[in-house]
């Protein structure tokens, strides 16, 4: 609930904003697409090998139509003389018609096959490197990146960069063989009529290009907006009752219409760009075509070229057609793989500021002494969370931290399992550093309970055993009865099979931290540290959790960080926690009777008690 | 059944472990004409630009259509060495190109721009619509299920009407093709135009196995997906757990899988393409030979034999492009179909035809033989009787499922009574507009709801009246100035989504402060349950006082503070007020009211130790 590092971004923010096309960086990340996608080296040569067989075979037909043409041309002038002949020649050229098509449309099928298998292999490599490295960046890394944006980078941006081998890579490729094979056979041909035939390429390719590019950046910003929308339509459904309860349609509608008719204008604008590239190749086509069938039409007249040659000419035309369409798309994949990649590398290229060290060995804990040593904490950004902490936890003994929001409490909380590094001092276990063992070891040895409870869309045991997915039947019935969750799950039609998270049953605040609280116990770990982590939970109810957890954790070193002073009083210590410093400890009598900071909260929390409803009917009692 | 452990050997996994889980809405439906008649009605209103498209469509499919010929003809004239000819056939050539250029950017600009704006009157609708069904459905019904339908069903939607009209185009031009190819010559166009029903078998036979593979494809994409966006939400979970490894094999089973079913996919959807491409050569040698012999004969033209082989080049590519337009058709009737069941959802609150507002009425609220339930088959209100005065501060209290949330709702219209009458005012609530009841009565919810914007928006929300020096005042009021002016931005802070920034605490102010700005008259109050820092609870406890003075309050009380300041107490059990009385009174009654009191001090019971702190803080 309490994002511990409110309105702080430091500059080690390596994360972007919003996707952008950086056209600097343009070579670079494509570069390093392509280098992924030549790590299949056998199907990538084949596919192409593919695209160019496919390609000659399409050059070869405009040939044969002329051929045909020619020959059919020749059987009239001819007369019967030669007709058999022509005739042979007329069925030989459709058996090769026939012939090129196949051949042609099996290569396409190939070389589309095998482009997506290529590009399938690379986005399946891309998806497990960037799992692991999310799974390994720390929580400094994920405090400053919205678990949104992250999600998204792995879809869609990840999407986006295995598209540009198929829709970018292969298909320039495709494009630059079959138009220098066309240009060639055009130019050396007949060059007048070939530099006709090609005069539209350039013009067009130039403006479908630009328009691919520009429908990139104009799909980003309307993303931008549409999220705006989104985000808008999000908020009003979420906070519907406010909306209704402040009669606020009218003021909610007037939001949404701003939001919307921005998205619908720039949406507008991309329509613009797209007719603007596709009427100029359009126009420059036609052109070309008109150009070329005047002066070919003419030669013919003049009788210095045969109509074969000019249908040939203008089958070539046709057949460069399509391809040239493609421009628009290899540019348009270009520029998405350009913001997408760039997004994915970002994130893949970080270094995780927790790692084990060279020489970290497993954690062997004699004693199982947690020790706090003048440590001092500061985030990234250089703001002060703690300053000089001292102190020790023994097993079988238990601290309490008490503090207002933001003096420091949870980062305490996060410090111990590593999960942030201390700035200054040390904190040990049995005398020896944490951040010489390995993280496993350690964060095996030390449990943290959350406030915010995640549970995971599965079912309930599973969500228990998450730590120790082989615990046994027995061991997670023990933890969700130390936790008081036991019987609410019983009493639910598929017990510990039935389905929580997201789209399983819906269960309160209280019951959640207590899914958490069992979750932490279930692997009994030597150190346990609980977050807040009883906040949600009705009094009647956390006082049953705080005396089971005191049976089953009786050995344990155990750390309760707590704003409700009846969860921490009975602990052996009490350290009472300002603006990161260490203001008051000492034990619940003592402190009280010193009159300070924690005598005052006990004196306030005794006279605002709350009227507990569920007093009489405790949660799931 | 997200549970795949029943079908995996007890191999290196452990039982439990999961990752993950997706589940969608059905991809096709089929054709419903009411589906589609009540689409149409949503192009009503785009009725002359719609006929504009069509009839861009219809030109350009018929110049393209016509290219060909003319260069046929042109073809013809060159052969027969009539320059003349030629030039003519060739001017035709450019009319006709400058008339398809024309046309097509037409076509183009209109429906693009169409579909658009009909995709945004749809959601438009859709997000009215939300805000006037009744509050049940909105309870009963997950945000992203509604957002799933405000977004990708929309956006389904708008697929098909963006490539609806280049299908109208690529239909309109394959009758033309075959018309011309059979008025050009019949016999050979009859028997190039064999080849077609070989397409269409083939194709049938195909369709249901590549949607099978395109299906599966969908699937294990979007479970490889939820499986990482689970991942990323619980990654701390995850760290502290150490799950990394395990969860690291499932992911890699699930991309695997992936990788299968999209290489599958496109396989299926790669083996069309040499089927078209040996029909088009088919028909082409068939042109070739028959054509030929044709021309020897003197039956036939070279040109038309020209014409005859670009036309067949043209004709196979608008079949492909409408057999997937097909699919697009399912695809948006499913979708179709979802989105009226949306718009379909009754509105149950609404002004009445002859609804008054609400003007200098006293503010009272009356309840007269109430009840009510959410399924009215079991009432959670039975027969109640209330009526708050004017600046008379009422506190509700009772325990869990009593009734008290149902009160307040009902007191702002949120729910319709089943029996009896609730009255502000004066007034039946069911004769008044909802606005003026929304402006007469002020709500603060338990949870208090903050939008993304700045602070200063938050507290103004929609009264627009309100100055910035409004909102100052009324943060200030409500001691909420302090922590906003340390905010680095002060007012101006962006709060995160649902203010994820700021305390709950601090939220609780914030949402104070924005119902002090609308200034209403009655106030209706759900204290929040949640557990507070302390020193955030004695700014609540003071920004409380402000709120209740000069108004007509009812609140879900549960701090003794609160309740003990009301100057009426109700209490509540199963949907019947059992007493209500000031806090001394109900004291003395020693009834419910007084144990709930009692049990209050459950968490601080330990009572020895408690009388030993009283004793150190004493000395």
């Amino acid at each position: 609930m309490n994002d511990p590092r409110p309105f702080r971004r430091g500059p080690d923010a390596v994360v972007s904003g919003p996707a952008k096309v950086d056209v600097r960086r343009m070579p670079q990340v494509l570069q390093r697409i392509t280098a992924l996608a030549l790590r299949y080296p056998a199907r990538l040569v084949l596919a192409i090998t593919c695209s160019l067989g496919s390609a000659v075979a399409s050059l070869a037909l405009p040939r044969l139509f002329g051929a045909a043409v020619d020959q059919a041309q020749a059987l009239l002038s001819a007369g019967a003389a030669h007709a058999a002949e022509a005739r042979a020649a007329l069925w030989s050229t459709a058996i090769l018609v026939i012939a090129a098509s196949v051949v042609r449309g099996a290569l396409t099928m190939f070389s589309g096959y095998l482009g997506e298998y290529v590009s399938q292999q690379v986005a399946q490599d891309l998806r497990l490197k960037y799992f692991q490295q999310l799974q390994r960046l720390s929580f400094g890394f994920h405090d400053r990146i919205h678990s949104g944006d992250l999600i998204t980078r792995g879809m869609l941006d990840l999407e986006g960069a295995r598209v540009f081998i198929q829709n970018g890579l292969m298909q320039a490729l495709t494009l630059v063989m079959l138009l220098s094979f066309a240009s060639y056979m055009m130019l050396s041909t007949d060059l007048v009529m070939g530099l006709i035939g090609l005069a539209f390429v350039p013009v067009a390719g130039a403006a479908l290009g630009r328009m691919g590019f520009l429908l990139r950046i104009a799909w980003l910003r309307i993303q931008e907006l549409m999220a705006i929308l989104t985000l808008t339509m999000e908020e009003n459904l979420q906070g519907t009752r406010l909306v209704r309860a402040f009669a606020a349609k009218r003021f909610e509608m007037a939001k949404f219409d701003r939001a919307s008719i921005d998205a619908l204008n720039h949406a507008y604008k991309r329509i613009v760009l797209r007719c603007r590239g596709v009427s100029t190749m359009t126009v420059s086509f036609y052109g070309s075509m008109g150009l070329l069938l005047w002066y070919g039409g003419h030669r013919v007249v003049d009788g210095t070229m045969t109509v074969g040659r000019v249908t040939e000419f203008l089958a070539y035309m046709s057949l460069m057609q399509t391809p040239i369409r493609q421009v628009a798309m290899i540019f348009n994949s270009a520029a998405r793989a350009t913001s997408a990649g760039g997004r994915l590398f970002e994130v893949m290229d970080l270094d995780s500021e927790i790692t084990d060290a060279p020489r970290a060995v497993p954690l062997k804990p004699t004693k199982g002494v947690l020790r706090f040593e003048n440590v001092g904490f500061s985030y990234g950004d250089g703001a002060r969370a703690l300053s000089n902490i001292s102190f020790e936890v023994r097993p079988g003994r238990t601290l309490g931290i008490v503090g207002s929001p933001g003096s420091g409490k949870s980062t305490i909380a996060n410090l111990a399992p590593r999960f942030y590094d201390v700035s200054e001092g040390a904190i040990t276990i049995d005398g020896r550093d944490i951040r010489d063992v390995t993280l496993a070891s350690l964060r095996a040895y030390v449990g943290l309970v959350q406030q915010e409870a995640f549970l995971f869309d599965s079912s309930i045991g599973h969500n228990i055993a998450y730590a120790d997915p082989w615990a046994a039947e027995a061991q997670i019935v023990g933890a969700a009865r130390t936790a008081q969750i036991h019987d609410h799950i019983a009493a639910l039609p598929a017990a510990y099979e039935t389905r929580v998270g997201e789209r399983g049953v819906a269960l309160s605040g209280g019951q959640r931290q207590r899914m958490s609280i069992a979750r932490g116990v279930a692997p009994e770990p030597g150190v346990m540290i609980f977050d807040d982590s009883a906040a949600a939970i009705d009094a009647v109810t956390e006082r049953r959790v705080r005396d089971a957890l005191a049976r089953a954790t009786k050995a344990k070193a155990t750390i309760i960080i707590a704003h409700r002073l009846s969860s921490l009083m009975h602990a052996d210590e009490i350290l009472v926690l300002d603006a990161g410093r260490i203001v008051e400890r000492g034990t619940h009598i003592g402190l009280v009777a010193l009159g300070g900071v924690y005598a005052g909260l006990y004196e306030m929390q005794t006279r605002t008690a709350t009227l507990d409803e569920r007093a009489r009917h405790p949660e799931d009692a | 059944m997200s549970d795949f452990a029943a079908e995996t050997p007890a191999a290196g996994r452990p039982p439990r472990a999961t990752l993950g889980s997706a589940e969608g809405d059905d991809v096709f439906g089929t054709f419903d004409p009411k589906v589609a008649r009540r689409f149409l009605g949503f192009l009503k209103p785009h009725g002359k630009a719609f006929f504009c498209a069509q009839v861009a469509v219809l030109i350009a499919a018929a110049s393209q259509v016509a290219i060909p010929a003319l260069i046929g003809l042109a073809a013809t004239a060159a052969v027969a060495r009539d320059g003349r000819r030629l030039d003519l056939a060739l001017l035709a050539f450019a009319g006709l190109a400058g008339v398809y250029a024309i046309a097509a950017l037409l076509e183009q600009w209109i429906s693009a721009r169409l579909a658009q704006r009909v995709i945004f009157d749809i959601r438009r609708k859709m997000f009215g619509h939300f805000q006037d069904v009744s509050l049940s459905f909105m309870d009963k019904t997950h945000v992203g299920r509604i957002m799933s339908r405000l977004q990708g069903d929309v956006n389904t939607l708008q697929d098909l009407l963006e490539s609806s009209t280049g299908a109208a185009g690529d239909f309109a031009m394959l009758i033309g093709i075959t018309v011309v190819l059979l008025a050009m010559d019949w016999r050979l166009g009859l028997l190039t135009l064999t080849v077609l029903p070989a397409l269409v078998v083939i194709r049938a036979i195909w369709l249901p196995f590549s949607k099978k593979s395109f299906l599966a494809a969908r699937d294990a994409s979007s479970a490889a997906n939820s499986a990482l966006a689970e991942n990323i939400n619980g990654v701390r979970t995850v760290q502290e757990t150490r799950r990394e490894a395990i969860n690291f094999e499932l992911y890699r089973e699930k991309a695997q899988e992936n990788f299968r079913a999209q290489v599958g996919a496109s396989w299926m959807a790669q083996i069309m393409t040499p089927t078209v491409d040996a029909l088009t050569g088919l028909a082409m040698a068939i042109v070739i030979v028959m054509g030929g012999d044709a021309v020897l004969g003197g039956r036939l033209q070279v040109g038309v034999m020209v014409a005859f082989i670009f036309y067949l080049q043209r004709f196979f590519e608008p079949v492909r492009v409408l057999s997937t337009q097909y699919t697009v058709m399912q695809r948006a009737m499913a979708a179709g179909h979802r989105i009226f069941e949306v718009l379909d959802v009754k509105v149950d609150i609404q002004d009445a035809p002859d609804a008054i507002a609400l003007k200098d009425a006293p503010a009272t609220v009356e309840f007269r033989n109430v009840t009510f339930g959410y399924d009215p088959e079991r009432p959670v209100l039975h027969d109640i009787n209330l009526t708050v005065n004017p600046r008379e501060v009422v506190a509700l209290v009772g325990p869990t499922g009593s009734g008290k949330t149902s009160i307040i709702a009902l007191a702002r219209r949120l729910y319709e009574v089943d029996r009896g009458q609730v009255l502000v005012g004066g007034h039946d609530v069911r004769d008044l507009t909802l606005d003026s009841l929304g402006q007469t009565i002020g709500m603060v919810l338990q949870d208090p709801f903050l939008f993304t914007g700045t602070i200063e928006e938050n507290i103004r929300y929609n009264t627009q009246s309100a100055t910035a020096q409004d909102v100052v005042a009324a943060a200030k009021a409500v001691s909420a100035h302090d922590f906003i002016s340390r905010l680095p931005e002060g007012y101006q802070t962006r709060l995160g989504q649902r203010g994820r920034n700021v305390s709950m605490g601090q939220r609780q102010l914030i949402s104070f402060a924005r119902t002090l700005v609308a200034n209403p008259q009655i106030l209706i109050l759900d204290e929040a349950t949640a557990n507070i820092d302390s020193f955030t609870e004695q700014a609540i406890q003071r920004a409380l006082k402000v709120l209740f003075a000069g108004r007509s309050c009812i609140v879900i009380a549960h701090r003794l503070a609160t309740i003990r300041d009301a100057d009426r107490i109700v209490v509540l059990q199963h949907g019947r007020i059992l007493e209500q009385g000031p806090h001394d009174e109900l004291m003395r009654n020693a009834g419910l009211y007084f144990q709930l009191c009692a049990s209050a001090h459950a968490s601080f019971d330990d009572q020895a130790m408690m009388d030993d702190s009283l004793h150190a803080m004493r000395t």
